[in-house]
């Protein structure tokens, strides 16, 4: 008689030896994909990565993953323009990640809870000079001496910071702030000489025994237009105006003033002007609002406080008395402005011109090799100029001028200028594909719309130069940075692992994400469409 | 200060939207989510790419055993679900399991749960478990006899609307214009007829059980709070699944999710509880869309969007979906 049971003939076995997997066309794959945010970031942050931290509450995790790029987060956080929030998925879903006030939560907590940077690597013997304490050069500093050179910047002006310092108003970034960053970055142990012009590059390189140099020179130097003026009309330039007001006695601008250009330092200037008391700021611009450089949001905050725009309109003269004839222009079908011969005059006590800044390239007079275009020097794409040893950033190479590509260019010099220095090269990581939209599962996220910056009520705007728009608690800033969507790279929400109807998905626990069990995955793609950030791609498979 | 806008500190992320979520506590996290989980119906099954009941049942018994301290015994009728995972002498089940004949899954559960009585343990419970065919058609009568005697039972019916396992033949869960087998896309009135088959929720609810709810894999921490809480509870208890079939339905595998997603939130496939036949909570729908949505992806209902689009007949089905949002309050 047989030991089975009644009408039992075979064991019972597992369907674990049936390997469904040989039935798959497509295959799973886990993939990383670049979020839109860092690939727009011109500091190169890595925003997503840092907001993975700041969601659980870990700030100053999130602050050091910030900090390997940006060394100045709380600077960042008030006068970067975000290109990184311009281009976040979030936005079609329903507004953008507040990426820019997250980041300053963090940089101001920093300060708060006084987080110091990492010790440097081990020191390397060579020595790097900076020129130029700006955002480039202080960029450039810090990430050099992290990786164990000995660095000195050399500044012209009598402190550090530059265009920080000397071309942003107070009200938008307040000096404490500037200063505690700059200072964390000196006790790296850089070398800073303020007061200090360097006019000849290669004997200042020479004297100081330096291995490489970066040149990283702010654009000073006002743009002029000649404008036909009576002897006592007061005509001033909008960076000696913006300088002027750190520390010099502010400068005398009257009750009435023109600023004429349409950048975002014009807009500074007529803002500084309302708050030095003028009862009229007005900007006189020849293009549109469309067409106006500055950023939207600084116009709108220029508007809110009483700054007034002439649209199409140049300045042909100005008397001694302060008249100026103010022409009206019409955009021709390429849109550039031309004079329509119709005039207007407007009474000034003082015009200040905002047409423009140049960078003073005369340290490198007598270098051989460097080629030089519209003021600005050109680089490879290591960031060396035509001099072997010489590399360059921020204002004085061609590109956008704002802090953050200055930031941006310090670092990617820095590791060239680090590779060079081994008699290497810096072969930077492949990017991923961008992780675009409709890579997203957004039904997924909560919803929840964006949280808005409180802002310094409108009186004192205009009255006193305390900061115009406040930082968010921390609970606010908790909130934002949940907002994020983790656009192409994992973040263990655990719809793959639950959604396979075949179980073929392996959980390999917190921080460790997933893996596919190719014995039994079908390959029907579930996993790949319920992915809320787009990290799983459907291949197909050899067949 | 002008003070803006204040939202509500308590945002997760992804809420309980995803399977899991990191930034919530582990006693909120699902039975799907954790590492632990049984995996009650596991790997190797012969279930077609993307099948919606495979997916279904694995979430319904996963929770089930954590209910029930792992204290379960199933009984399966006859159905794709019996045919995919015990192809014998394998099984996918790691769950005792039972299976007799195609319409008596009903009354072998009664009888389980009578012995399990009988042998002094109550601890141990018991769950029936059948597709549409087997729950609303063949075994309807014993499903009616357990409800009836309130046998401590919960009998979960994954509902794919028609008998996908033979060939796609018509049930009394086919909706209205799908193509089967048995009710083809042609003649004047194209797919299952309108007007016909039965709302067996609303059956079990006439009967005054403890205990009837609607689930769909598209809402999954709805589906393990709806069984973890008929656990909890004595007597007959339903529950009613909607499980999407990319065989019978003519959708793509990775659409599973996605079908059900849309049946819930166009209000075809309304979400409820209800307690001794009354309704008592219902799901309301997030993102209210047309029932276009949901059909446009399913081949058994392409007839509508021929080259003569049917607009009478989506006109029909809308009517239905508008009818469950009126009479639930899916909106609210």
């Amino acid at each position: 008689m047989s030991e089975k049971p009644f009408a039992i003939t075979l064991d019972v076995g597992s369907s674990l030896a049936n390997k469904t997997g040989a039935w798959r066309t497509n295959r799973p794959l886990y993939v990383d994909r670049l979020p839109p945010c860092n690939h727009a970031c011109p500091a190169g942050e890595n925003i997503q990565g840092w907001l993975y931290h700041a969601e659980s509450g870990d700030y100053e995790a999130a602050w050091r993953v910030l900090t390997e790029d940006n060394p100045m987060p709380a600077v960042m956080g008030r006068v970067c323009y975000h290109p990184c929030e311009t281009s976040c998925n979030r936005a079609s879903v329903d507004e953008a990640v507040g990426i820019n006030s997250v980041e300053r939560f963090l940089g101001d907590e920093a300060i708060k809870r006084g987080w110091k940077f990492a010790a440097p690597a081990a020191a390397t013997g060579k020595r790097v000079l900076v020129v130029g304490a700006g955002p480039s050069g202080l960029s450039a500093a810090y990430q050099l001496r992290r990786r164990g050179h000995d660095v000195k910047i050399v500044e012209a002006g009598p402190l550090a910071g530059g265009m920080m310092r000397f071309g942003i108003p107070k009200y938008r970034l307040p000096r404490d702030v500037l200063d505690a960053e700059v200072q964390r970055i000196l006790d790296l142990g850089v070398e800073l000489a303020l007061d200090t012009k360097v006019t000849d590059i290669l004997a200042t390189m020479r004297e100081g025994r330096f291995d490489a140099a970066f040149l990283a020179v702010g654009a000073h130097l006002a743009r002029r237009a000649y404008i036909p003026a009576g002897e006592a009309a007061h005509m001033l330039d909008a960076v000696s105006v913006l300088r002027s007001m750190e520390g010099e006695g502010p400068p005398m601008l009257g009750r009435r003033v023109v600023v004429y250009g349409g950048g975002n330092t014009a807009l500074d200037v007529a803002r500084t002007a309302k708050r030095l008391g003028a009862s009229e700021a007005i900007i006189v611009y020849r293009r549109t609002r469309e067409k106006m450089p500055a950023h939207d949001f600084e116009l709108e905050e220029a508007l809110q406080e009483g700054v007034l725009v002439k649209w199409l309109s140049t300045i042909t003269s100005m008397s001694s008395e302060g008249t100026l004839t103010v022409e009206k222009m019409a955009l021709d079908v390429k849109g550039f402005p031309q004079p329509t011969g119709e005039v207007e005059t407007l009474e000034a006590d003082s015009l200040v011109l905002a047409l423009g800044q140049d960078v003073d390239l005369s340290l490198l007079d007598g270098v051989p090799g460097l080629k030089m275009n519209d003021g600005v020097v050109e680089v490879g794409t290591n960031m060396m100029t035509g001099y072997a040893g010489i590399f360059a950033g921020g204002d004085m190479v061609p590109s956008e001028r704002t802090v953050t590509v200055g930031i941006g260019h310090g670092k990617k010099a820095a590791r060239h200028i680090d590779a060079w220095l081994r008699g290497e090269r810096y072969n930077p990581a492949p990017q991923h594909a961008i992780a675009s939209f409709d890579k997203l599962n957004t039904w997924y996220y909560s919803d929840a719309p964006k949280t808005m910056r409180p802002m310094l009520d409108l009186v004192r705007r205009t009255s006193t130069f305390d900061e115009v728009v406040h930082g968010l608690t921390e609970d606010n800033a908790l909130f934002e940075a949940r907002r994020c969507l983790s656009c192409g790279n994992c973040f263990e929400c655990d719809n793959c692992y639950g959604v396979c109807p075949d179980n073929a998905v392996i959980k390999l626990g917190p921080g460790k994400r997933f893996e596919f069990n190719y014995d039994y995955c079908k390959g029907c793609g579930i996993c790949a469409s319920e992915c809320p950030c787009g990290a799983i791609a459907m291949v197909p498979e050899d067949v | 200060m002008s003070t803006t806008l204040q939202q509500p500190v308590k945002f997760y992320q992804t809420g309980t939207f995803t399977v899991g979520n990191r930034l919530l506590a582990p006693d909120q996290r699902s039975v799907q989510s954790d590492m632990r989980r049984t995996n009650s119906l596991n790997s190797g099954h012969r279930a077609c790419q993307g099948c919606g009941e495979a997916l279904g049942a694995r979430y319904a018994i996963d929770a089930a055993m954590r209910a029930t301290n792992n204290q379960l015994i199933a009984v399966n009728a006859t159905g794709c679900l019996e045919v995919f995972s015990t192809p014998y002498p394998e099984t996918s089940w790691q769950v005792p399991w039972i299976h007799s004949l195609f319409g008596n899954a009903a009354a072998v559960a009664s009888g389980v749960a009578s012995a399990q009585r009988a042998l002094g343990r109550p601890d141990v419970r018991v769950i029936a478990q059948g597709g549409d065919g087997g729950t609303t058609d063949i075994g309807f009568g014993c499903l009616s006899g357990m409800f009836e005697r309130n046998d401590d039972v919960l009998y979960i019916c994954y509902d794919n609307e028609a008998y996908m396992n033979t060939g796609v033949q018509r049930s009394s869960a086919t909706p209205p214009a799908a193509r089967t087998a048995t009710t083809p896309a042609m003649g004047a009135s194209p797919g299952n007829v309108f007007g016909t088959g039965k709302n067996v929720p609303r059956i079990a609810m006439a009967h005054r059980i403890p205990y009837v709810a609607t689930a769909s894999v598209s809402n999954l921490r709805d589906l393990e709070a709806k069984i973890t809480y008929a656990m909890s509870l004595r007597g007959a208890r339903y529950v009613h699944i909607l499980v999407p079939c990319p065989l019978g339905w003519g959708s793509a595998p990775e659409d599973t999710i996605r079908i059900a997603r849309l049946a819930v939130e166009s209000g075809l496939f309304p979400l409820f509880e209800a307690h001794d036949g009354e309704v008592t909570s219902h799901t309301p729908i997030r993102q209210r869309v047309p029932v276009t949505e949901y059909l446009k992806l399913q081949k058994r209902f392409a007839h509508l969007f021929g080259k003569q689009r049917d607009d009478e007949r989506i006109a029909r089905i809308q009517a239905m979906a508008d009818a469950n949002i009126a009479e639930y309050g899916l909106l609210s």
